[in-house]
């Protein structure tokens, strides 16, 4: 981290971090290019965003590594996450090209681009100045001088910015509520009216809950140790997923009515 | 090592992330691609701040990150909205400018 007396060379230390971590960035960078699933291309992000943190620690600019680490990784990559989350994760790209030669004109021109800012680097001449000192890199006061000093205006209107930025998210996420809400008090209404055609006033049994296991797909007994069907969820009953209550719980007595017993293994269940 | 190695590495950092936002489809690697962008101005800022030894460089660096984040905020807030009325993140499907 000492800045280096020369001004324009690199301590040995920092050379190696360089070229470990410069290649794997790049690498990281690329995946975002060819990567189908947003979510991994979301991880090769974060991986050279923390890579760049280390860099900027390692040049001199140790409260910056930590925002790095702070505002993106943490805040702003998690938020890409969450929105992936809403979206769908297995939302991939779709390969049609809907312009025709987009892909080579693409990336013809980002190759351009990189041979010509490369190239403006490696010609133009820079004129070293005086290296910043101990003190003005090990802590952040330096830093916060010319931050509320020099730059207070364009702090205070950063300022406004992420209000108005945080407003604008809530205005365009708000959704205008298109029916009524239910509340507490119209379910129970709705119940007490559905009555008179079979509905129950109490919730539906949790399946498997009265029988022997307590798997998802085994109807429930009820009190008469008949299985209660509509206990299994729809949608495993809809694609046929449904398993039989275990058999030797129920069994048929001799007058036609159904009793439970602990031992019988040929009982059928005719419920 | 020369201190310009830096300058070079986020040169091809931004042409990978202008790359991204003209081939990708899907809006939300396509911000990332912005942000990639970002990243990199930031550590050219950062670089050429040690050089000159001047920590404007830095300052202005951290208020590229607080516009990123505002930035983040709002353009994913416009891609949830897109996807809730379309059903799609793809760039492609919003071709209309009404709807």
């Amino acid at each position: 981290m000492t800045p280096d007396m020369a001004g324009m060379t690199t301590s040995g230390g920092e050379a190696f971090l360089f070229w470990v971590l410069a290649p794997l960035m790049v690498l990281a960078a690329l995946g975002l290019l060819f990567v189908r699933r947003a979510v991994h291309a979301a991880l090769c992000i974060v991986f050279v965003m923390v890579s760049l943190a280390i860099m900027y620690i390692a040049s001199s600019a140790p409260f910056l590594g930590v925002v790095q680490v702070v505002v993106y990784t943490g805040a702003v990559m998690m938020l890409f996450l969450f929105v992936l989350m809403l979206v769908g994760v297995d939302a991939s790209d779709s390969l049609t090209e809907t312009i025709r030669g987009q892909r080579w004109i693409g990336l013809l021109l980002g190759l351009g681009l990189a041979v010509v800012l490369i190239g403006v680097v490696s010609q133009a001449a820079f004129r070293p100045g005086t290296p910043l000192t101990e003190d003005q890199v090990a802590n952040p006061v330096g830093l916060a001088r010319v931050l509320f000093g020099d730059y207070v205006l364009a702090m205070e209107t950063v300022g406004v910015l992420l209000v108005t930025a945080a407003m604008g998210a809530l205005m365009l996420t708000h959704r205008r509520r298109l029916e009524p809400k239910r509340t507490q008090r119209y379910v129970a209404e709705q119940r007490v009216k559905a009555l008179p055609e079979g509905g129950t006033l109490t919730p539906l049994p949790a399946p498997g809950v009265y029988a022997q296991t307590n798997a998802m797909d085994v109807p429930a007994l009820g009190p008469d140790g008949r299985p209660l069907e509509h206990s299994v969820s729809r949608v495993l009953r809809i694609r046929g997923q449904e398993k039989a209550a275990p058999a030797s719980l129920v069994e048929t007595g001799p007058a036609g009515e159904v009793s439970t017993v602990r031992t019988g293994t040929d009982g059928g269940e005719d419920a | 090592m020369d201190i310009t190695n830096y300058v070079v590495l986020a040169c091809i950092l931004f042409a990978i992330g202008a790359t991204t936002v003209l081939l990708r489809r899907n809006a939300i690697v396509v911000f990332m691609g912005v942000e990639l962008m970002l990243n990199a101005t930031n550590l050219v800022f950062v670089t050429f701040a040690r050089i000159h030894g001047d920590l404007t460089g830095q300052v202005l660096a951290f208020f590229v990150m607080v516009v990123a984040a505002a930035e983040v905020v709002v353009g994913l807030a416009i891609i949830v909205t897109i996807f809730r009325t379309r059903r799609s993140a793809s760039v492609d499907d919003v071709n209309l400018l009404h709807g």
